[in-house]
């Protein structure tokens, strides 16, 4: 409640600091000749009556649960508490729920003599921490209004808390991603004090059900998971690429090469459209046309293994969808190739086939093959598609028409539904992701050095 | 007036010499989509000599110069009207094959555009395309030969398989008028093929155009007045699209015929 009054407050008096200020220079502007224009000097006041009073009460609503805690816990009333800390943090929801007002009373009878002095403290920090904030903005302000004169760098202290501000933006994502790192990371290390990472990479059994009671049948517990990283390649690096590669350079040579301004302009929308398809949308396509055309084409054909989950529905599809990753890629590099290296060719009496062959693709292949890794990197990642197509048995199999699964596939099904966080079943997953997230982390180093390397070499 | 002028300027300068014509340009106009880059220009590049075109940057030159191995086909907008002939075959005729056309007159570009190869397999290229050689030793010899009449052979022999792009920019010329002349071509285009070069690789190259005279007919684009001087034998000067003088190059300096000319080669304008 104050928390947002005092939001309020200090906005506004960032407004009143902005104008004033912008005022008080546009004043002394007229008689000499400033060092920066009224609008920096208005900043320059108004960022000073605000940042340092919103940063001291994020602080403070952070801090202010805390010592609301500890003042009620101090209460002489609170020594009634019982000692088990899982049911004391029961007492202390009632105690913040009747204070509130949400709890009419509470099933505790220590719970309705705690809430008054919860209530009087949350209400007494809080108008502390309003005074506060309060004082602070008009303190940064005051302090920034007696700094202004006409040779004041108003313009330069400004430009550096917009770029603070640009670097702070920035190192969200960065930290972000460390963050996740370390959360797979710790996850992973409790899951490997279980089992240990020698099986779990080079296991070849994979059947993550531990058994709740002794006398149950087939939940011994096997994490070896070589059989969902054969899946993931199989279909991801293997089939997907099969279709892939050769569609979307085909594709490519013909909107970079052949194709007249008109059909390039419809045709390239339109492939790259493929990319803005949801992946849940191929999912379905591959489990409910695809893949039951393949397993009765398996069946008259004789195929052995044919299932209705199989790793060649997945990858078919999962191919479809990575052509325009694979196309616009190799797109770019062979556009990047200079003209002059086409004239030439042709200058030489090549054809337009040849000279597509033997100088525009060796020459872009660098980038191709930048392309190509980027989109194996989004193709063993890729989860709806597999979920929905590529079925659960972990098959160690070469057959196309088997049903395999992946290691993305394997999260899901390990996550979803109830979960005690300290199985190893559950624990599984994030090992899993570790090593998805280190090898697509591989590949993309890799694919943006490749490319990064070729384009130095045109510029 | 133009048709009029290069004709009499035609009987003028060539009175009295016997030539062989290697090309036959009549009435030629190129058209950038609704833009006319080359008016009406009519000319004859001789077998035996080097032939300049010089003008202003915009003149058609370029232009001109690319229609000859129909390099124009490859812009989108471009058109060609009129009847340019190679030893008397039409080269806009439907019957003409622009492969065999492209493998008969050469072209060097203005920037060196070695393809990112080896050595060898620069030069081989047009050997390969074309199918010229029975065996990888005749290939060796293609190869040799052709960096040797490009002056580049001392420089390379060791180093074959390296590659193309590594050399220094005038090596990349030599390497891509050795590739040019691999496939034995019969007239060899050039389009201001040393203005990215410094001056002693220009040296270079225009020695290699002296040496190469009498075996290819060459056209050079140049902006260059000094370069036409040094190495050609007959000079087209071009303005806004129109052949405003052709004749010998030293009377051409020395004596030119139009007052245009006259301006450009004494710097007034260009």
């Amino acid at each position: 409640m104050t928390f947002s009054v005092a939001l309020l407050l200090i906005l506004a008096l960032g407004v009143v600091a902005w104008l004033t200020a912008r005022g008080k220079a546009a004043a002394f502007a007229t008689s000499a000749r400033s060092h920066s224009r009224p609008g920096h000097h208005g900043w320059y006041v108004a960022l000073w009556a605000g940042v340092p009073a919103l940063i001291f009460l994020i602080a403070w609503s952070a801090t202010v649960p805390g010592l609301v805690a500890s003042e009620t816990l101090s209460a002489p009333a609170a020594v009634q508490l019982p000692a088990d800390p899982m049911e004391r943090s029961a007492v202390m929801a009632e105690v913040r729920g009747i204070a509130s007002g949400e709890l009419a009373g509470g099933f505790h009878p220590v719970s309705e003599q705690l809430a008054p002095i919860y209530r009087s403290a949350t209400t007494r920090f809080g108008w502390i921490g309003f005074g506060i904030a309060a004082l602070l903005a008009l303190g940064g302000g005051a302090y920034a209004w007696f700094r202004l004169t006409p040779s004041f760098r108003a313009r330069t202290a400004v430009e550096r808390v917009v770029m603070i501000a640009l670097i702070a933006a920035s190192l969200i994502a960065i930290i972000t991603t460390i963050g996740i790192v370390f959360s797979l990371l710790f996850e992973s290390l409790r899951f490997f004090a279980k089992v240990s990472p020698i099986e779990f990479l080079f296991g070849t059994t994979w059947s993550p059900q531990t058994a709740i009671r002794a006398d149950q049948v087939g939940s011994s517990g096997a994490f070896g998971a070589v059989p969902l990283f054969w899946g993931t390649i199989f279909i991801g690096a293997i089939i997907a690429m099969i279709v892939a590669i050769p569609l979307g350079l085909m594709s490519a040579i013909y909107l970079t090469q052949y194709a007249p301004p008109t059909a390039r302009k419809w045709l390239k929308p339109i492939l790259e459209m493929l990319a803005g398809v949801p992946t849940v949308v191929y999912g379905y396509f591959a489990a409910l046309t695809v893949a039951p055309a393949l397993r009765s084409f398996a069946a008259t054909v004789g195929i052995p293994g044919a299932s209705s989950e199989s790793a060649l529905a997945a990858g078919l599809v999962m191919g479809i969808m990575i052509i325009p990753f694979v196309s616009s890629m190799a797109d770019d590099s062979i556009a990047a190739v200079p003209q002059s290296m086409r004239d030439g060719s042709l200058a030489m009496g090549a054809t337009t086939s040849e000279t597509i062959r033997k100088v525009l693709v060796p020459a872009a292949l660098p980038g191709v093959v930048g392309g190509v890794l980027l989109a194996v990197s989004r193709a063993i990642g890729e989860t709806m598609i597999v979920v929905m197509a590529a079925g659960l048995a972990a098959n160690l199999t070469a057959n196309p028409f088997a049903s395999v699964t992946t290691v993305t596939t394997q999260i899901v099904q390990l996550l979803t539904g109830d979960q005690e966080f300290d199985s190893a079943k559950t624990l599984a997953a994030f090992a899993l992701g570790l090593v998805l997230f280190l090898v697509t982390l591989l590949l993309n180093i890799v694919a943006l050095g490749v490319v990064k390397k070729y384009r130095e070499a045109y510029d | 007036m133009n048709a009029q002028n290069f004709a009499d300027a035609a009987t003028d300068s060539t009175a009295g010499t016997e030539r062989d014509i290697k090309m036959v340009a009549r009435d030629v106009n190129v058209y950038y989509g609704p833009k006319q880059a080359i008016k009406g220009v009519s000319i004859e590049i001789p077998t035996d000599e080097v032939t300049a075109f010089i003008g202003p940057s915009g003149c058609g030159k370029s232009t001109f110069l690319r229609t000859l191995n129909r390099m124009n086909d490859t812009v989108s907008g471009a058109r060609v009207e009129g009847d340019i002939r190679l030893d008397g075959e039409n080269i806009y005729d439907s019957s003409m094959d622009v492969v065999q056309l492209r493998a008969r007159v050469g072209m060097v570009f203005q920037k060196p555009n070695p393809f990112p190869k080896s050595i060898f397999e620069n030069v081989a290229y047009g050997t390969r395309i074309h199918g010229l050689a029975s065996s990888r030793g005749e290939m060796e010899q293609i190869v040799e030969q052709s960096l040797k009449r490009a002056g580049l052979w001392d420089e390379v022999k060791d180093r074959l398989n390296d590659s193309g792009t590594a050399l220094s920019g005038g090596q990349q010329q030599r390497l891509c008028i050795a590739r040019a002349i691999a496939v034995d071509p019969e007239v060899i285009l050039m389009d201001e093929p040393c203005s990215a070069l410094d001056p002693i690789a220009t040296a270079k190259i225009e020695e290699l155009i002296h040496e190469l005279r009498g075996r290819y007919a060459i056209a050079i684009v140049t902006h260059n007045m000094q370069q036409a001087a040094r190495v050609s034998q007959r000079t087209a000067f071009f303005h806004l699209g129109h052949l405003v003088e052709y004749g010998d190059t030293s009377e051409m300096f020395t004596n030119p015929r139009e007052q245009r000319t006259k301006d450009y080669i004494t710097g007034r304008y260009g």
